[in-house]
């Protein structure tokens, strides 16, 4: 993981005090709610519906025991015992006292985290794939990458008034789990004639116009990434639109200007580019925040393991979590363990402080002190052996953090709705939790497999309705909830935006609906092995129409 | 409107006039640019300086060919959001090799002040902020990741940096 050093920590340290001050002058009425707005919105506070919410930056959904533990003390201390982890592998505390918040951040500073950027129209927490350094199928370590854009964008001057918030992810491996091409930028590192480099995507997105990105290059040697970004950034920052908030983001841009007009641009930009105006970042820094990246020091073990083997045989329950929530590792014997966040009838993404202080202990323990928030809004134990996993399973278990349904439709990406959310047209939670428990059975659900559910309260988004394999978006119609169904939708590789069904339904059919649908798809696959998506593929949406608007 | 100019107050000397056919004989005058463009012969002729106010849509590439002839170029801010001004700044300064006077004017607060000046502008035409905030916003950090037209050196390479 990477370590501050003297500047980092100065950085963060000076933007304590600054936002201190700025909190200050807003409490003693010097500057006007306005003015204030968009400073706290570059530090992840927002006003929200009940008080105001605080978003701390968790860059590339990185975190150790240390830190935690940290967010664990500012839920207990600040605010009512839990925090939510949200789809941009961040964490929001939704009742911390403004007068607080820079006590928060000086917190946080301690264990080198901060709220910079968490919000405002500039560029966000880069995200990354939360196997990162553990997977098989990468091809490199995807996170000093992430880390270097981390720095370079953290209070760019030139890029902290952008049309609209910007947001890149990184990935590096072939199956995407970052969801590169429904990012503005979505990055895909690749390797050619031994140099690393870059596919740079550009204009993905969701929101109310969900278009998945155009590749404008093939490959960016990593040397001149970042001069690269920098003339993407201008592009957009010059030519993006600003007379219309919901045709800001560079999507537009990119798709009113067309994507070969727009690569010209950029190539034109990056070409004007003199070496006066070059990053110049040395290969040392390059090698040197690599170096904080190097994997852990595995022990040497068999790809198999008599303890695990035996505690499967001897504890139902502990087989079925092992064989829903594990991810292949690249080193033998060991494996990434998911913490699903989505307990039956929970709340998608909470964790209690209890349960992150159990999950320090768990990383520090068994997890060589590694620990990630995925975008899925789950939390990654990446590195275990498979010798200890029957006692990291105990110690969730008994934290209530066992439930074995990584992935699988219970497991769904929800946003907070109108239980929290001034936007909200509609509330996701409860919708959520009415499907949770209609596949409840764990032989049902694994039976279905691997489906994304993904419910936004309004077409903002923030639930990622569109790429859900069954995606569920709350719309109003005169002051009732109704809500509308996509198939087909996914964040992956061969990203594509659902096709919506039908018309609305209301709130009490929704479950029903969804129960309709994977029925359809179980009478129709052609094995238990065609996954949800892949029949959705290959039959198209019609059947699954008929099968819920036939009775009309 | 105070003006301050390399972190102290000074006295404003130019007037900005929207419309060239009705200039003032005196004084130093800054125009829009698409009128500096149209009327260039007539307003670099003249016997006082002349400057240029860019609005967020206008490509600072325009101004190419009168750069050794103007004196201040103003960028405007309608609305401290919009921040065209940041990249047209840095177009001037490290593309275009302006070093002449580039000033910020209209909704120019506090704390955009410092990625102002990081940009590339060294005044500032200021409602609010009083001469103090302005000179301590221009010192609340003391590194700076990337490189940028103010000259700093980027921690990348501040790190690779024997002191």
């Amino acid at each position: 993981m990477y370590r501050y050093d003297e500047f980092d920590a100065q950085i963060v340290k000076e933007r304590v005090d600054q936002f201190r001050g700025q909190v200050e002058r807003r409490l003693s009425g010097e500057i006007l709610e306005d003015e204030f707005k968009p400073l706290r919105l570059q530090n992840g506070v927002y006003l929200q519906l009940h008080a105001y919410m605080l978003r701390v930056a968790i860059p590339y959904g990185q975190l150790n025991a240390a830190r935690m533990r940290k967010l664990a003390k500012i839920a207990r201390d600040y605010d009512r015992g839990y925090g939510h982890m949200t789809t941009r592998q961040n964490i929001q505390y939704n009742w911390v006292a403004l007068k607080d918040i820079p006590d928060v951040l000086e917190e946080l500073a301690e264990v080198e985290m901060h709220a910079i950027q968490t919000s405002g129209n500039c560029i966000r927490n880069v995200t990354s794939d939360h196997f990162a350094g553990a997977t098989k199928d990468e091809i490199m370590d995807p996170r000093p990458w992430c880390e270097i854009i981390r720095q370079w964008s953290t209070f760019h001057p030139e890029f902290a008034f952008l049309p609209r918030k910007f947001k890149i992810a990184v990935t590096a491996a072939e199956h995407d789990r970052a969801a590169i091409r429904v990012h503005d930028i979505g990055l895909h590192m690749r390797e050619r004639d031994g140099v690393v480099g870059f596919e740079v995507h550009v204009g993905g997105g969701q929101g109310r116009t969900p278009i998945i990105a155009a590749m404008v290059n093939e490959f960016v040697p990593e040397t001149e990434i970042l001069d690269y970004l920098e003339a993407i950034m201008r592009v957009y920052n010059r030519f993006g639109r600003r007379d219309n908030k919901y045709k800001a983001r560079i999507k537009i841009l990119v798709s009113e200007t067309g994507a070969e007009e727009f690569t010209r641009l950029v190539e034109e930009e990056y070409a004007a580019q003199q070496e006066s105006e070059k990053i110049a970042l040395p290969q040392a820094e390059i090698d040197r925040i690599n170096a904080y990246f190097a994997p852990p020091e595995f022990a040497e073990k068999p790809e198999t393991s008599d303890a695990f083997e035996r505690a499967k045989a001897a504890d139902p329950a502990f087989a079925n979590w092992a064989k829903v929530n594990l991810h292949p590792h690249k080193v033998a014997g060991y494996t990434s363990v998911t913490i699903s966040l989505k307990p039956i009838a929970g709340l998608a993404g909470d964790a209690t402080d209890g349960q992150m202080a159990v999950m320090a202990h768990l990383a520090e323990t068994y997890g060589f002190d590694d620990i990630r928030v995925t975008h899925a809004q789950n939390v990654v134990l990446p590195h275990v052996a498979l010798d200890d996993l029957y006692d990291v399973y105990r110690e969730l278990d008994a934290a209530g953090l066992a439930t074995a349904n990584e992935s699988l439709i219970t497991d769904m990406i929800v946003c907070p709705g109108l239980d929290y959310c001034n936007l909200a047209n509609a509330r996701s939670i409860p919708v959520g939790q009415e499907i949770q428990k209609v596949f409840a059975d764990p032989a049902y659900e694994q039976d279905i497999g691997k489906l994304h559910v993904n419910i936004s309260g309004c077409i903002n988004a923030c639930g990622h309705h569109h790429v859900g394999h069954i995606g569920i978006l709350g719309v109003d119609r005169k002051g009732e909830e109704y809500y509308q169904i996509s198939l087909g939708g996914r964040a992956d590789e061969k990203a594509a935006v659902g096709q919506i069904i039908g018309k609305a339904l209301r709130h009490e059919e929704v479950p029903g609906a969804v129960k309709t649908i994977v029925d359809t798809y179980r009478d129709l696959r052609i094995s238990a092995d065609e996954k949800f998506i892949d029949a959705v593929e290959r039959l198209g949406v019609e059947p699954f129409q008929e099968a819920i608007y036939a009775a009309d | 409107m105070p003006l301050i100019k390399n972190g102290v107050e000074v006295e404003d000397t130019w007037t900005f006039s929207e419309d060239v056919s009705n200039l003032p004989s005196s004084g130093c005058i800054t125009v829009p640019l698409a009128q500096l463009t149209d009327y260039a012969d007539t307003l670099l002729s003249r016997n006082q300086q002349i400057g240029v106010r860019l609005s967020p849509a206008d490509d600072p590439h325009t101004l190419q060919p009168y750069l050794d002839r103007i004196s201040l170029i103003e960028i405007d801010f309608p609305k401290y959001t919009d921040g065209r001004g940041y990249s047209q700044a840095q177009l001037l300064r490290r593309r275009l090799g302006y070093t002449g006077e580039l000033r910020a004017v209209g909704h120019v607060l506090r704390d955009q002040i410092l990625y102002m000046n990081r940009s590339g502008f060294d005044a500032y035409q200021t409602a609010r902020a009083d001469l103090a905030n302005v000179v301590q916003a221009l010192k609340e950090y003391s590194a700076f990741y990337q490189p940028a037209a103010d000259g700093h050196s980027s921690v990348f390479s501040r790190r690779h940096t024997k002191a």
